[in-house]
C-alpha cells in the first residue's frame, strides 16, 4: 500500500479551460501517483510549451516547465544525471511531434527511463488553434482556412518506428483506464509513451468524439489487456481475429466463431506487427484501441550508461584527475 | 648522438611539415614538438587541416600542414613563418611555400615532383621553383625512393612502406635540429604497440632520414641546436592542446565540485574533440551524451543541470546559434551551465576548419529578452584549462549560464603544460538549500551578499518546487507578469551576472607602464599580441598589453586601465566586437581598431607593422 494519496501531489490551481481534457487528465495523473506511491520529492514532471504543458505547475513534485519541443530532451539529460527521479515527461501534440518530432523519436529509440505522456488534442490551443501534425488531412483552422492538404502524424507508428517498447493509449475523461496506463507506464522500465486522446472544447471539439463518452467507447472502442481475447461491443459481442496479413472484425457466434477463435492479447511480444496494426484501428471499420497496446522489457539507456561507466571503472586503473593527468606522456623539467 | 662542429646554437625555431592529408604530416610534427619539449625547449603548435576529408591525393585543396615554434625560452605563438619547411608533393609546396621565411629552407621530396604530380598541382611549367619565384634555399631529397629502399626487405607491402615516408622526413628535421631520436622511437613503439612490425619500419625510416642528413650532409649547411637549460619552470609536462585543456578543466572542475560531470553535445568541427576526450575518461564517472542534434546536446545539459549535474555543451560555428533558446531557460531558471563555443570562421557554414573570434556579440547577447550571460575568452591551448575551471566555478557558485569562448586556433594548437595540483585549485561550492532554509524558501530567493539563487535540486525533500521559462515572482516563485516583478527579475539577473566581477582577476597590464600605446586584446590572440608588443619594445618602443580573459563581466578596473593610455588599438579577428562592446562599457572612450578576419592566426609582423602606424599618427 501507497503512504500516499492523490491529494499528496496535488498543487495549485489549474486554469485550463472549463471542460478542457487536461483538467481530467491531472486528475488521473494524480491519482496514478498517489497509487504508485513515489516520494512526491523524487518525482519531475518536465513539460514543454502549450497548453497542457502548463501541467508540473499543479503538481507538488519537482517541476520543469522548458521550452517549445525540448522536453525529451531535457527530461533524458535530468535522468542521466540522476536515475534515482522518477521523471514524467509530458507535452502535447504540437510541442512532441512537430516541433519536438525529433526529441521525441530519439528518447523512444534510445529507450531511457522516462513516462512520456503525449495529450493528443489535435490542435494547437495556446496559439489559439492552428492545425497540428496530428490533425486530420482536410482540417479546417485559422491556419488551414481551406483544409489541410498533409496526412498526420499517427504517434503509436512513430514510437513503434522508433524501435518504442511501450505504447498505451487512454481517453482523458476515462478515469480507471486512464490511471491504469499511467500506472503502467510507470512500472515499465524504459521509454514508455502514453498517447491522451483529449478534447479542445474551444479549437477542435468533438475531435475524438467517437470514443469520448463511456457509451461511445462500449461501442466505438477496445479495451486491451494483455493475456485477454480481444473482444468488445456493448454486448461483447465483437471480437478480432487475423485474416491475411490483417485484423479482421468477427460477431461471436456468427460463422460458428466462438470466444476460441478470438485473439488473445500478448502486450509482450517483441515483434510491433501486431502491435502497430491493432494500435491504427479506426473507425468506421475496427474499433478505437486503448490500454496498454505494447509493453516489452528492455534494457534501459540510462542503466546502459551507468553500467558502462562501472566496466570502465574496473578496467582502467585511473579514478581522478590527479591520476588522470599521470596516464599522459610527461617529462620531467628538473 | 651530436652533430658536427658545424651546429650552431639557435633560440628559437620553426618547422613546418606539409604534405598530402594523408602523408602523416600532423603525427611528424607532433612526434617532432614533443621531443622537443621533452629536452625542455618551449613549444607552440599549429596544425592547419583541409576542410576536405580526403581531398584527391596530390590536389591543392587537400594539402595538410602542422607548425611548431621550439624556443630555448618562452615561445607564444606558433610562429609567423618557419625556418625549415617540408613540402612533401608539389601542392604542399605551392600552397605552402609562402609560409618560409626569406632565410629559410624547403625541402622536398623530389620523387613526388613528376610531371603528373606538378598537373595535379595544377603547375604550367615542369620547374615550379621558378614559377613560384622562390627564392630561398631549396634542398631536393628523394624521400620516397630513400624509403623504399631502406623497407625494401621488411616484407611490408609498397603501399605500407610509402605510408613511412613521413619518418624520413622527421629524421631529416631532428639531424638538422640535433634531436634524440630515442625519444622518437619510444613514442612511436607506443603509437604502433599493436602494430610492432609498423613501429620497427617506421623507426628504420626514421633512422635512415637523420643518417642522411648525417652522412650527405643534405646540402644544409648548418645543424642548429636549441639549449634550454634551466630556464622552464621545474615540474612534470605534457604536450596538450586548447580541446583536450578544455576538457581537462571541466572534469577537475567537477571533481573539486565533487558533482557529476555530464556533456551534451553533437559533433561539429573543431569542438568534437571536447566530446571525443570526455567520452574515454568514463572511470572519473563522466557521462557523455551525444545528442540527436545541437538543440539536443544543449537542451540535455539544461535537463542534467535541473537535476543536479555539473553540465557542459560543446559546440562551434552554427551550434551556438541552435543553442540559444536552451540557454536561455537556463538564463531565465538561474541553473548553472557551462557552454563551450569553439569560434571558427562563419558566417553559416563558414569555415569550419579556421579560426575566428566572430562569436563574441553573439555570445554576449545572441538571445531574446535581456538575458545577461557571463562570458570567459580562454587566451591559450594551456589557458583553455583554467578558463574552464573558472567556467564552471562561476556557473556553479554563482548560479548561471557560462560561455566559454575558445577558437579553432587554441582548440587544435597545442603547448608545454605542466601539469597542475588540483588540490591547489579552489574548491567549488554550490549553493545548496539547507533544511534551516525551509521555512518561507521559494526558489527566487537571493543570497543578499552576490543575488545568487538557492539551489534545491530535485530528490532533495521538503523543498518540491516548480520553475520553467515563464517569468516568475521574486517572491514566491509562481508564474508572474506582474509588471513591476519581471522588471525587478531583469535588474536581479542582470545584477547577479554583474556582482561576479568580485570574483574575477582585475586586469594586468603587461610591458611599458608609461607606454605609447597600449594594445588590447581578448580570447585566442594572447601570443600573437605579446609577441609583437615584445618585438616593439625590443625596438625601442613604449607599448603594453592589457589582454581580457573576463568579457562579461569586465574586471573591475578595465575603464581605469584603459583610460590610462593615450593611444589604445583594439585588436581582434573580427570587425570590431570587443572595441564596440568595451565603447558601451567605458563612456566616451576612443579606441583605434585593428580587425583581420581571415581565419588564419595573426602574423606578428603585420600586427608590429600596423601598431606602429597607429603610434605614428
Amino acid at each position: 500500500m501507497s503512504e500516499y494519496t492523490a491529494q499528496d501531489y496535488k498543487f495549485g490551481q489549474p486554469r485550463w479551460c472549463p471542460g478542457c481534457g487536461d483538467h481530467s487528465f491531472l486528475g488521473a495523473l494524480h491519482k496514478a501517483m498517489g497509487e504508485l506511491g513515489v516520494a512526491p520529492h523524487n518525482i519531475a514532471v518536465i513539460s514543454g510549451i502549450g497548453c497542457s504543458s502548463r501541467l508540473p505547475y499543479y503538481m507538488n513534485t519537482y517541476g520543469f516547465h522548458t521550452i517549445h519541443g525540448r522536453s525529451a530532451a531535457i527530461a533524458t539529460g535530468a535522468k542521466l544525471a540522476n536515475p534515482e527521479l522518477t521523471i514524467w515527461q509530458v507535452s502535447g501534440d504540437g510541442d512532441g511531434l512537430a516541433i519536438g518530432g525529433n526529441h521525441f523519436i530519439h528518447a523512444v529509440r534510445r529507450n531511457i527511463d522516462l513516462n512520456m505522456i503525449l495529450l493528443n488534442n489535435r490542435i494547437y490551443g495556446l496559439t489559439k488553434g492552428q492545425y497540428s501534425p496530428t490533425s486530420v488531412r482536410g482540417f479546417v483552422s485559422k491556419s488551414s482556412p481551406y483544409g489541410t492538404v498533409e496526412d498526420p502524424f499517427r504517434p503509436a507508428e512513430l514510437c513503434f518506428g522508433a524501435r518504442g517498447n511501450f505504447f498505451a493509449r487512454c481517453v482523458a475523461t476515462d478515469m480507471p483506464a486512464a490511471v491504469a496506463c499511467l500506472k503502467a507506464a510507470a512500472q515499465h522500465k524504459g521509454a514508455s509513451v502514453v498517447e491522451v486522446l483529449q478534447n479542445c472544447v474551444i479549437f477542435n471539439n468533438g475531435t475524438h468524439e467517437s470514443v469520448y463518452t463511456k457509451e461511445g467507447r462500449s461501442k466505438n472502442a477496445i479495451y486491451l489487456e494483455h493475456g485477454k481475447p480481444m473482444i468488445f461491443g456493448e454486448n461483447r459481442e465483437y471480437g478480432l481475429v487475423q485474416e491475411g496479413f490483417g485484423l479482421k472484425v468477427v460477431r461471436i457466434g456468427e460463422n460458428g466463431i466462438t470466444e476460441n477463435d478470438i485473439l488473445v492479447h500478448d502486450a509482450h511480444c517483441k515483434d510491433t506487427t501486431l502491435h502497430l496494426k491493432l494500435a491504427l484501428m479506426e473507425g468506421p471499420d475496427f474499433p478505437v484501441a486503448l490500454g496498454v497496446i505494447r509493453d516489452v522489457d528492455a534494457i534501459t539507456y540510462n542503466e546502459a550508461v551507468y553500467a558502462q561507466v562501472e566496466e570502465v571503472k574496473q578496467s582502467k586503473k585511473y579514478h581522478s584527475f590527479s591520476e588522470l593527468l599521470e596516464t599522459n606522456e610527461t617529462w620531467e623539467i628538473k | 648522438m651530436t652533430n658536427s662542429d658545424n651546429t650552431q646554437k639557435v633560440d628559437q625555431i620553426v618547422v613546418r611539415f606539409s604534405g598530402d592529408s594523408g602523408d602523416g604530416m600532423q603525427l611528424a610534427g607532433n612526434i617532432f614538438s614533443t621531443i622537443s619539449a621533452t629536452v625542455g625547449n618551449d613549444i607552440c603548435t599549429f596544425p592547419d587541416y583541409p576542410a576536405d576529408i580526403r581531398a584527391p591525393q596530390g590536389v591543392l585543396t587537400g594539402v595538410s600542414g602542422f607548425q611548431v615554434h621550439v624556443g630555448a625560452d618562452k615561445v607564444l605563438t606558433p610562429g609567423d613563418k618557419c625556418d625549415i619547411l617540408i613540402a612533401m608533393n608539389p601542392a604542399a609546396l605551392k600552397t605552402q611555400h609562402k609560409y618560409c621565411k626569406p632565410t629559410g629552407a624547403i625541402i622536398i621530396d623530389t620523387d613526388s615532383f613528376t610531371e603528373k604530380d606538378l598537373q595535379k598541382a595544377e603547375f604550367k611549367t615542369d620547374d615550379p621553383i621558378a614559377e613560384l619565384g622562390i627564392t630561398c634555399e631549396v634542398v631536393p631529397c628523394p624521400i620516397t625512393s630513400l624509403c623504399q629502399e631502406t623497407l625494401k626487405d621488411s616484407g611490408l607491402d609498397n603501399k605500407s612502406i610509402v605510408r613511412c615516408k613521413n619518418m624520413l622526413a622527421l629524421g631529416l628535421v631532428c639531424w638538422i635540429y640535433d634531436r634524440d631520436l630515442g625519444l622518437a622511437e619510444s613514442m612511436l613503439r607506443a603509437k604502433f604497440a599493436k602494430k610492432p612490425d609498423i613501429a620497427e619500419a617506421n623507426i628504420k625510416v626514421l633512422k635512415a632520414g637523420y643518417d642522411m642528413g648525417h652522412n650527405t650532409h643534405t646540402s644544409i649547411s648548418h645543424t642548429y641546436s636549441i639549449e634550454s637549460e634551466g630556464k622552464k619552470e621545474k615540474g612534470k609536462y605534457m604536450d596538450i592542446n586548447g580541446n583536450k585543456a578544455t576538457a581537462y578543466g571541466l572534469m577537475a572542475a567537477a571533481e573539486r565540485a565533487g558533482m557529476r560531470l555530464f556533456l551534451g553535445s553533437y559533433p561539429i568541427t573543431p569542438a568534437t574533440d571536447i566530446l571525443h576526450e570526455l567520452a574515454k575518461h568514463k572511470s572519473l564517472g563522466v557521462v557523455t551524451m551525444q545528442a540527436e542534434d545541437e538543440i539536443a546536446g544543449c537542451a540535455s545539459a539544461v535537463g542534467a543541470a535541473y537535476a543536479g549535474a555539473l553540465a557542459c555543451t560543446s559546440t562551434s560555428g552554427p551550434g551556438i546559434c541552435l543553442k540559444s533558446e536552451a540557454i536561455n531557460l537556463a538564463v531565465i531558471t538561474e541553473l548553472p551551465l557551462v557552454i563551450i563555443d569553439v569560434q571558427r570562421g562563419g558566417p553559416s557554414t563558414g569555415l569550419p576548419t579556421k579560426s575566428e573570434q566572430t562569436d563574441l556579440l553573439q555570445a554576449l547577447y545572441g538571445r531574446n529578452g535581456e538575458s545577461p550571460i557571463p562570458v570567459i575568452a580562454a587566451t591559450s591551448p594551456t589557458n583553455c584549462f583554467d578558463a574552464a575551471f573558472n567556467a564552471c566555478k562561476i556557473a556553479v557558485e554563482h548560479m548561471t549560464p557560462v560561455i566559454l569562448l575558445t577558437d579553432a586556433f587554441i582548440a587544435n594548437g597545442s603547448a608545454a603544460w605542466k601539469l597542475p595540483n588540483i588540490e591547489q585549485y579552489p574548491a567549488i561550492v554550490p549553493p545548496y538549500v539547507t533544511p534551516d532554509m525551509r521555512e518561507g524558501w521559494s526558489p527566487y530567493k537571493r543570497n543578499p551578499e552576490n543575488d545568487v539563487r538557492y539551489w534545491a535540486v530535485p530528490g532533495t525533500p521538503d523543498f518540491a518546487h516548480r520553475i520553467g521559462g515563464l517569468e516568475k515572482s521574486a517572491a514566491t516563485g509562481a508564474i508572474s507578469n506582474d509588471p513591476a516583478n519581471h522588471h525587478s527579475m531583469v535588474e536581479a539577473r542582470a545584477r547577479k551576472v554583474a556582482r561576479i566581477a568580485a570574483d574575477i582577476p582585475q586586469l594586468k597590464v603587461e610591458g611599458d607602464e608609461d607606454a605609447d600605446l597600449l594594445i588590447v586584446g581578448f580570447g585566442g590572440t594572447y601570443g600573437h599580441l605579446c609577441e609583437a608588443m615584445q618585438q616593439m619594445r625590443s625596438e625601442g618602443k613604449k607599448v603594453a598589453l592589457a589582454h581580457f580573459q573576463y568579457i562579461n563581466p569586465l574586471p573591475g578596473n578595465t575603464a581605469e586601465v584603459l583610460r590610462k593610455y593615450g593611444k589604445v588599438v583594439v585588436a581582434e579577428q573580427n570587425m570590431g566586437q570587443f572595441a564596440g562592446y568595451l565603447q558601451t562599457k567605458i563612456e566616451n572612450i576612443r579606441l583605434h581598431r585593428y580587425n583581420e578576419v581571415k581565419g588564419q592566426p595573426f602574423a606578428v609582423a603585420t600586427l608590429v607593422e600596423e601598431f606602429t602606424k597607429i603610434m605614428e599618427e
